[in-house]
């Protein structure tokens, strides 16, 4: 199966991935990057979404936590990154071990 | 401990030990797999953090550069530069199974890229060039990364459901159906005493 690449984020942070040939969707607030995202899902396998956003829709994005497809990565956006990525981490090891084996 | 509501009869007694048995042996299977589940995880959630890492500190430094890059040409002529790319990233995405779990397995097949990249160098600055040639060598890795972050949540997933499927047999199922069969056994033997002694009383009488 081909799938194909998408990263919804704020405008400036997803220019440069835009001319890297991934598909790229800005969205001005969380609202529109939750649509965004909704309709993203079903075409698209991949979706890297940016960090100030993803953690907005937290509760949203855990649906896809159950399925293999689509896979949404949160990335660091152009401010730099927020320690969300890492909090993720941390939540799924806390969820599976119950400790914290690397923090 | 609550006992099961069954007729302490020899045909429930049976059936209940048979259901012990499985109840015991599913319980071993459930632990085992429990056990391998974690430590694959525990080698997937290192891998994770590692590749998190890098790939935060690189997007980093690429975004920023980029950023810089853009700033020192004017906003509709980026615009348009940008908005044109002539490499499409296709994955290859397939599913694969850790201990049953199915998980992706993404690879980047093709980068189909014409020589060069895609708008003309005179309009925008090599500092950009460089910075949107980072962010494609990117790609495979944030995909990697992609890939590994979801199969570390979906492990985490069903460790947790095997984890209360574990718990439930270890302290609701078993202790219930011991209980039980323990119950049987003793309204059993009761009977049996009574019959013996019933039996003893009529021959005294005779």
């Amino acid at each position: 199966m081909q799938g194909k690449m998408a990263i919804v984020g704020d405008g400036e942070s997803i220019t440069v991935f835009k001319a890297a040939g991934v598909a790229a969707f800005p969205a001005e607030n969380s609202d529109a990057a939750k649509e965004l995202v909704r309709k993203l899902a079903k075409e698209y396998a991949i979706i890297f979404i940016t960090e100030e956003f993803s953690r907005l829709l937290e509760s949203f994005l855990k649906r896809f936590d159950e399925e293999p497809y689509p896979v949404v990565l949160s990335v660091p956006s152009q401010k730099g990154t927020t320690g969300y990525g890492d909090e993720l981490i941390k939540k799924a090891m806390e969820r599976a071990l119950g400790v914290d084996i690397l923090f | 401990m609550a006992r099961l509501n069954v007729n302490p009869t020899r045909m429930e007694l049976k059936k209940l030990k048979v259901r012990l048995d499985t109840a015991k042996r599913g319980h071993k299977l459930l632990k085992d797999k429990s056990d391998e589940m974690v430590r694959r995880f525990s080698v997937i959630i290192k891998e994770n953090k590692r590749l998190r890492d890098e790939v935060e500190r690189e997007l980093s430094e690429t975004l920023k550069q980029f950023s810089i890059a853009r700033s020192v040409t004017p906003a509709y002529q980026a615009e348009t530069a940008f908005s044109m790319p002539s490499v499409a990233v296709v994955a290859e995405c397939d599913t694969g199974s850790i201990m049953s779990v199915p998980v992706p397995v993404v690879s980047i097949v093709e980068q189909r890229r014409f020589e060069g990249l895609p708008y003309a160098y005179a309009e925008i600055t090599g500092e950009a060039d460089c910075s949107v040639e980072r962010a494609a060598a990117l790609i495979p890795k944030m995909v990697k990364l992609a890939e590994v972050e979801k199969t570390a949540r979906l492990l985490a997933a069903e460790i947790e459901r095997n984890k209360r499927r574990v718990n439930a047999l270890e302290y609701v199922m078993i202790p219930q159906l011991e209980e039980t069969i323990k119950y049987i056994k003793s309204k059993l033997d009761e009977n049996e005493r009574a019959a013996v002694i019933r039996l003893m009383k009529v021959k005294s009488k005779a």
